[in-house]
């Protein structure tokens, strides 16, 4: 049995940008993901953090084959699924499942909680152990919601319930790994914690590896064993959790590290604020060299022209950067 | 010695088809010149819905508000409930503005940036259309957008979230306002543009001399600017305190829930988040008693059996840090210890 | 901006070209042969080529199109043997039946397709618009449930019923128009009230059930545009409500009512045939019937479509650029 759930090599997804001219011809491409290199372990979360536009999204949806991808591999549970069609993918989807951001449009309005959960087995023709409504009740349980309400619709549930329905709904087929994209971005902060305290109960009692899709650092702190930063496209550094919070070496690290408010404000107010200037640069048009160096402090010549190689600065921390911290 | 805004009483209700929606419920509090008052709440909280009746936003038609809300401006006081509607529309945007949370949609999609931040200029200033745009140039250089001059003529689509934002703080200062309230400036944009927006507004209050309301729930962003905190819950302010007192020395339940439910970076790994259990209430019926009684771990310390049935008063438990809670001081610093 | 409507300029000749061959296409797959119907009982086999050959129809479809085409910017030459005759640029082809060059029946009845459409266009713009902010604005009152009334009566009735109505009542039996002066042309330049009492009735039935719709297209618009979040910042900075109504909303609930009013405008323009019989007015919707129905005559039936595609097309493009003008995201993709 492989010993990663998840190898992403030199993942690459470029869109097609459409052109000013007379003949609107595609010119040029939104570069999304570009070399991505990241593995997930067994039971391990992987958190994926970066600004908007930093392609973080579009990994976890190509991982999910929702977008094909443009060039590398994707290794899923030892099998190179990079060029399946939908119709092979179907028996892997069962072991992939993805958690979505809105609660509010991620569910099918006019479907019961039951027929939404129950969708994973209908798709796959798989009849559970005691049932499908016996499984389906269960799954409620299991994520705090009331198994009477099995037949109540989205609208009937506040925010946080709904996330906990897309979360039952993603365990249906007890899946090996669950990609979950922004899943409490758009909850209330009381409920993100109780959300994120179900995650890792779940992770716990299941071995479920996470790919966690976030923007928001603390949380991605949280609940990651490891964590990937990405800036335009591309991995900017990687590494287990508290090294990164403790001892980032990019350059675009400290400074979004830097930039997140602390909830404590002698801490907050005292350190060392990094500011970075300007703006995004845009993914059709990314910086030649290191896609940071238009914002970078530290940013020379070779910067400008040069992409960095990934290098392995410390034990289990990559950095691809010319002059790290 | 009065603050420059100072709300009392500030009760809001608003029809719906399943009933009065109760937004604000007594509601008091204030702000200085130079002072940053952060009024913290999620969603529910009421806490925009407040701002929105003070600036005169609200729907006049439907909605019901009860209180005031006293500007003390340089030539008398003036109460922004009982004034007329035509009366307060003169201050807005003169000594009162507001920017909002999504600057994509708060801007006219069909207008230039600097025809949009003229316009504000024009209604309080006369001149020609072309003294107009040098304003704006000059407000777009103030707020930190490179190249002004040509930007000015650039529509809302053509900015990014990080310059919207800028362009809309830059239109809602136009006038000099004394009072600026911002509604989640930030939340919709990237923790580095973030960090960006929060210096801007501070060198902004220190160069104005401005009072600035600030409406969030996060409270990293409230830590690093506020002065003083407002917390709000079911429509009404359970805990009013010195941005210190709030983080080290809570006095409510639920600011005390809030500060462990959230995950810090610089805390140690993985404890397991005290997360606030059940649901925020609704506004439509709200639970008799303290409103956050049905979540509350310490109500059982109240022996009267208090919190079920009468809402408790903000009281002043000493050196200007009020609380809502039936609690008293002996169980009070049980909760501070209890504190992650 | 220039590339924008460059580039509409070229796509509209290109969907013309396609647009007019495939009309020709199309008239060749229909079963009906002109060449007999002109003739009827007397046909003989020889009679009918002959026919076939002034009509043009004994070339391929592309040689037809083609000589149209030509016809249109260099004039063209019909018939042969002494009896040709040229019809001057643009020629649209030539009526046998009433030996007469297209493009003069089209040009006689064109100016009152013209008075009719705009006529129309005006009145049910101005009314539709009105109605829909008041109803917008008065949003649960009086005013707006009126005005719903009037819409529902507005989409409900068909223009051959209101446009008897309209005849046997206001025209007939209150005698506002003498029945004798109904369809009479007056040159609205000269005779503007002459032209008023032709077109007056004819154009509000037609405007009715525009009317109506736009009517509720406004109302819903302006009623949502309201709740932008960019009118709430209008509110914020101190503008007056008359201000932000006139300045603000209006001007981007009405962007999508440009699209729709151009192209309602260009179908109009081949023609209103209900209406231009009800009231006895020689339009080219008229025509187009009459040379259906009646004559079978093939160059003017040509020619009536090409128009009312034709008209189509440019205001698509007209419509388009008008767009781009009113909202800044278009002319910057």
């Amino acid at each position: 049995m492989a010993e990663n759930i998840l190898e992403l090599h030199n993942l690459t997804k470029f869109f097609p940008a459409k052109a000013g001219g007379i003949f609107s011809r595609a010119k040029g491409e939104v570069r999304a993901v570009d070399g991505v290199n990241l593995t997930v372990a067994r039971g391990e979360t992987v958190g994926l953090v970066g600004e908007s536009g930093c392609g973080k999204t579009t990994v976890g949806r190509t991982v999910m084959k929702l977008y094909e991808p443009t060039a590398g591999r994707i290794i899923f549970d030892g099998e190179d699924i990079t060029n399946l069609k939908r119709q092979e993918m179907k028996p892997i989807r069962s072991k992939m499942q993805m958690i979505f951001q809105d609660p509010f449009s991620s569910l099918n309005p006019r479907h019961t909680v039951g027929t939404i959960i129950s969708s994973s087995y209908t798709i796959h023709g798989i009849e559970p152990e005691g049932g499908v409504e016996h499984s389906v009740r269960e799954l409620l349980t299991l994520v705090g919601l009331n198994p009477e309400h099995i037949n109540r619709f989205p609208h009937e549930f506040s925010g946080g319930q709904r996330q906990r329905i897309g979360i039952a709904r993603s365990l249906a087929l007890k899946p090996k790994l669950i990609v979950a994209d922004e899943p409490v971005s758009a909850l209330d902060v009381s409920i993100q914690a109780q959300v994120i305290n179900l995650l890792d109960d779940l992770q716990k009692e299941f071995g479920l590896s996470y790919l966690f899709v976030a923007h928001d650092l603390s949380i991605v702190q949280h609940i990651s064993d490891r964590v990937v930063v990405m800036y335009l496209g591309k991995v900017m550094e990687m590494a287990p959790t508290r090294t990164l919070f403790e001892n980032p070496r990019h350059p675009y690290t400290k400074a979004l590290l830097s930039a997140v408010p602390i909830a404590d404000p002698k801490i907050g107010r005292s350190r060392e604020r990094i500011i970075v200037q300007g703006d995004l640069p845009s993914p059709v048009n990314p910086p030649s060299g290191c896609v940071f160096n238009t914002r970078c402090w530290k940013a020379q010549d070779i910067c400008r022209t040069a992409v960095p190689e990934t290098i392995q600065i410390a034990p289990q921390q990559t950095v691809a950067c010319h002059f790290p911290e | 010695m009065s603050k420059f805004l100072e709300v009392t009483n500030l009760n809001v209700t608003f029809p719906t088809a399943d009933g009065d929606v109760h937004a604000s419920n007594e509601v008091s509090y204030s702000v200085g010149l130079g002072e940053t008052l952060a009024i913290v709440g999620e969603s529910g909280s009421g806490k925009s819905v407040s701002n929105l009746a003070v600036m005169g936003l609200h729907n006049v038609t439907r909605t019901k508000i009860t209180g005031s809300a006293i500007l003390n401006l340089s030539d008398g006081p003036v109460d922004l409930i009982s004034a007329s509607p035509e009366t307060v529309r003169r201050l807005r945007g003169k000594e009162m503005s507001m920017i909002f949370q999504d600057p994509m949609s708060a801007l006219h999609p069909f207008f230039s940036i600097g025809d949009q931040i003229a316009e504000a200029w024009h209604l309080y200033n006369k001149g020609s259309k072309s003294d107009g745009i040098k304003k704006a140039i000059e407000m777009l250089d103030l707020v930190g957008i490179p190249d002004a001059s040509v930007r000015v003529h650039d529509f809302p689509h053509q900015f990014s979230g990080g310059m919207r934002q800028r362009a809309m703080i830059a239109m809602a200062l136009v006038n000099n306002p004394s009072l600026l309230i911002a509604d989640e400036p930030t939340t919709a944009l990237d923790v580095t543009v973030q960090s960006q927006i929060l210096k801007l507004l501070k060198d902004l209050q220190n160069e104005f001399n401005m009072a600035i309301i600030l409406i969030t729930h996060d409270l990293g962003v409230v830590a690093e600017v506020a002065d003083r905190i407002c917390v709000m819950y079911g429509g009404r302010i359970v805990e009013d305190a010195s941005v210190e007192d709030i983080f080290y020395r809570p006095e409510h339940p639920y600011t005390l829930g809030l500060l462990n439910s959230v995950p810090r970076i610089t805390s140690g790994l993985s404890h397991r988040l005290r997360a606030i259990p059940g649901q925020p209430p609704s506004l439509i019926n709200l639970p008799s008693g303290c409103s956050f009684q049905p979540r509350c771990e310490y109500s059982s310390r109240v022996s009267s059996g208090a919190c079920t049935e009468s809402v408790p008063a903000l009281n002043d438990k000493g050196s200007g840090h009020l609380s809502r809670c039936h609690l008293d001081i002996a169980d009070l610093n049980d909760l501070v210890k209890d504190k992650a | 901006m220039l590339t924008y409507v460059t580039r509409r300029l070229l796509y509209t000749i290109l969907l013309l070209a396609i647009v007019s061959l495939t009309i020709f296409f199309i008239f060749d797959l229909i079963p009906v042969d002109p060449a007999r119907l002109v003739c009827s009982k007397q046909c003989t086999p020889s009679l009918v080529e002959a026919n076939r050959h002034r009509l043009g129809l004994d070339v391929s479809v592309f040689e037809q199109w083609w000589r149209f085409m030509v016809g249109l910017f260099a004039g063209r030459t019909f018939g042969e043997e002494g009896i040709a005759i040229t019809c001057a640029a643009p020629a649209l082809g030539y009526s046998f039946s009433r030996h007469e060059c297209v493009t003069t029946i089209v040009s006689q009845a064109f100016p009152y397709t013209l008075s009719l459409a705009l006529g129309a266009f005006v009145l049910w713009l101005s009314v539709g618009i009105s109605l829909g902010v008041l109803s917008a604005r008065k949003k649960g009152k009086f005013a707006d449930r009126a005005a719903s009334v009037f819409v529902l009566v507005g989409t409900s009735l068909p223009t051959f019923i209101t446009g008897i109505l309209v005849v046997l009542f206001i025209v007939l039996q209150f005698n506002l128009v003498s029945p004798l002066e109904l369809g009479n042309w007056h040159n609205p330049v000269t005779e503007p009230l002459g032209w008023l009492q032709t077109f007056f009735f004819p154009c509000a039935t037609l405007a009715l059930a525009y009317a109506a719709t736009y009517t509720r297209f406004t109302r819903s618009n302006v009623i949502e545009t309201s709740s932008e979040d960019f009118i709430r910042t209008a509110r914020a900075k101190g503008l007056s409500e008359k201000v932000i109504l006139r300045k603000h909303t209006l001007r981007a609930a009405l962007a999508p009512i440009v699209t729709i009013a151009g192209l309602d405008f260009a179908g109009l323009l081949g023609g209103a045939i209900i209406t231009e019989g009800i009231f006895g007015l020689n339009g080219l919707g008229k025509l187009s019937i009459k040379a259906v129905t009646q004559t079978y005559d093939l160059p003017i039936i040509v020619a009536t479509t090409l128009i009312a595609s034709a008209f189509v097309l440019l205001m698509n493009l007209i419509v388009d650029i008008a767009y781009a003008f009113i909202d800044p995201r278009v002319r910057t993709s």
